[in-house]
């Protein structure tokens, strides 16, 4: 079946977490992504599926943690300031070695900031925001297609890795109405959770499990030590830069200008990229679609064709740095920022007006 | 460590000893967690239950019991994690955690607090020590006044504000199906201690609240008192400030 339905990104978020069979969202108000808790307390529990209003971000992300130790597909939704509440038990969650799905619909910064559109929390996303250095999957969807679609792969993605998922919004691919098929994705089949926790009792073996945020300091039969805990999460790292790198690119092959962006910033700039094109521009973009891991080798193989490239992101530079670690100095690299906002106030935006601007300027002879 | 120990129990609920233990000597967390064994033993719990280890010495109670376990959980949010456990595993499941006060009461205490409100079907077992065992002795809410720990080096005084009874606190809350206190001092509090942990899981058996359980616990290094001492302190000390006793014992909510 392909409905078609006529919703924002935010509500795209439920509708593709229900195609993924997720069992419980915990969550808690924050503006921008209001809309995403609301659709869950509305649709959920008339589905036989569980919607809790927690008492703070920080409680959200330990109910996660709790649905995730019994192998539930679980779920939470936030923006900006609660994101940075949640960084302690998302460690502790890799620690753990347990899934779960977080979106982030980033609001503008720092502190209260603003409580509309930005891509101010790329750095925290992509590096592990909390303590201890660890990594999780960060997707970014630029569309209310893509938000659907994309939720069903990070519980995937969650499972396969029992690792958290991040899936990164803002607050104009959150609020922004388009019409979307509801589709379930098919994915290879994981292994059962054998590892959940939920009384000795219900497993054939009757053996219990254990599990704990402290592997390394309690030994574990998969983790004897601190050791073989950095060589296990290294190793999982290492298997998710290899495998699950994905990226939208776009009119590269003559490309002497390429663009890079992702969510709003990068429908902006597929829009100054058409306008540049029909003017005979010769210009590119690539849209990295998992921002951890980052799609440095086509980066890496644009720079070395002698592009130049053009990073448009409303922040004040973050994944600009990751372009330049992929383009190993053979580029030249710039950068549509949040100061080039179309406004002072809190609603100003990157237009594709000014994105061509940038791109005429880099292009003129 | 491949050697596998058992130090008490029956075959039922077996308590083993998987990993070393760094108890100090007349530490009450073993017996505390003794008392909660020995209950679920009698009640036949032991095949559908959850344990969760808070941030605390006596998270080690999760690993020594033949039992479903988490520990340590991030500190505070034992109740947060039990809650989802048991909304998602349903009535069959008991959920319990185990606490000590900095955790329950510092750190954690928006996660208890809102846990108890919600009547949130687990229970909660509070090891109170009066101070943070596990780094080395600094005060806690539920340090006593005048108490000198390695943060109040003069005594807990009027800087620090006072000490939190978290039992009747938690027995304010309308979700709250039972809660109590009792201490181990004496085989005469170890029994009435055992019949407040055995009522608390019974009322999470029948469905009928959150349930609380504060249990004065002694902790001989940090207090600088041999473990007998310490056990006269808890009986001429602490339950002067925190009296025995239970504080709410209800057969429905209303």
């Amino acid at each position: 079946m392909n409905e078609r339905i006529f919703v924002n990104g935010n509500e795209a978020v439920g509708w593709g977490a229900l195609a993924a069979d997720c069992r419980a969202f915990f969550g808690y108000p924050i503006t921008p992504q209001n809309e995403v808790t609301e659709w869950f307390a509305r649709e959920f529990p008339k589905r036989g599926r569980i919607f809790i209003q927690t008492s703070s971000e920080t409680a959200s992300i330990n109910w996660l943690y709790g649905g995730a130790c019994v192998g539930a597909r679980v779920m939470t939704s936030t923006s900006s300031p609660g994101w940075a509440l949640m960084q302690e038990t998302i460690s502790h969650m890799v620690n753990t070695e347990v899934p779960c799905v977080v979106v982030l619909v980033q609001r503008g910064g720092p502190g209260q900031g603003t409580t509309r559109h930005a891509q101010m929390d790329y750095a925290s996303a992509t590096w592990g925001g909390g303590h201890g250095g660890y990594k999780n999957i960060v997707l970014t969807p630029a569309s209310a297609q893509e938000v659907h679609d994309l939720m069903q792969l990070a519980f995937y993605l969650a499972d396969k890795y029992c690792n958290p998922v991040i899936v990164l919004s803002d607050g104009i691919i959150g609020t922004m109405m388009e019409p979307i098929a509801l589709r379930e994705i098919n994915f290879n089949s994981l292994p059962e959770k054998d590892w959940a926790l939920r009384g000795k009792g219900r497993r054939k073996d009757g053996q219990r499990r254990l599990l704990s945020s402290g592997q390394g300091l309690i030994p574990t039969s998969r983790n004897p030590n601190y050791l073989t805990l950095l060589h296990t999460l290294h190793n999982k790292f290492q298997q998710m830069a290899a495998h699950e790198i994905r990226y939208e690119a776009s009119l590269l092959e003559d490309a002497e200008l390429v663009l890079v962006a992702f969510g709003y910033a990068a429908r902006a700039s597929l829009q100054a990229m058409n306008w540049a094109r029909a003017e005979g521009i010769k210009v590119g973009m690539i849209r990295p679609i998992t921002v951890w891991p980052f799609p440095s080798q086509i980066v890496k193989e644009e720079a070395e064709k002698g592009v130049k490239f053009l990073v448009v992101e409303d922040n004040l530079g973050q994944m600009v740095m990751d372009v330049k670690m992929a383009s190993e100095g053979k580029a030249a690299i710039y950068l549509v920022s949040a100061l080039d906002r179309h406004e002072a106030m809190e609603g100003g935006a990157i237009y594709p007006e000014k994105v061509l601007e940038k791109i005429k300027e880099l292009t003129a002879s | 460590m491949t050697e596998r120990r058992r130090i008490t129990g029956t075959p039922k609920l077996k308590i083993e000893l998987p990993v070393p233990v760094g108890a100090c000597q007349g530490c009450q967390h073993g017996s505390v967690g003794r008392i909660i064994w020995e209950v679920l033993e009698e009640l036949e719990l032991g095949e559908n239950t959850i344990w969760i280890g808070g941030v605390t010495c006596g998270t080690m109670n999760a690993f020594l019991s033949d039992l479903d376990a988490v520990g340590p959980v991030p500190h505070g949010r034992a109740p947060d994690i039990g809650s989802a456990m048991k909304r998602l595993l349903g009535k069959e499941t008991i959920i319990i955690t185990y606490q000590g006060d900095g955790d329950a009461i510092a750190i954690g205490t928006e996660s208890l607090i809102q846990a108890a409100a919600r009547a949130e079907r687990i229970t909660v077992f509070m090891a109170n020590n009066a101070n943070y065992g596990t780094t080395g002795g600094q005060m806690a809410p539920t340090t006593l006044m005048e108490q000198r720990t390695t943060t109040t080096p003069q005594g807990r005084g009027m800087v620090e504000g006072f000490p939190i009874n978290t039992a009747e606190l938690v027995a304010q809350l309308r979700g709250t199906a039972y809660s109590a206190r009792g201490a181990i001092t004496s085989p005469a509090n170890y029994q009435r201690t055992k019949k407040y942990v055995k009522k608390a899981l019974q009322k999470q058996i029948d469905d009928i609240g959150f349930s609380f359980v504060e249990i004065l616990s002694a902790c001989p290094p940090n207090w600088g008192k041999k473990p007998v001492d310490c056990l006269k302190w808890i009986d001429d000390e602490m339950i002067s400030q925190y009296p025995l006793g239970e504080f709410r014992d209800l057969e429905s909510l209303n």
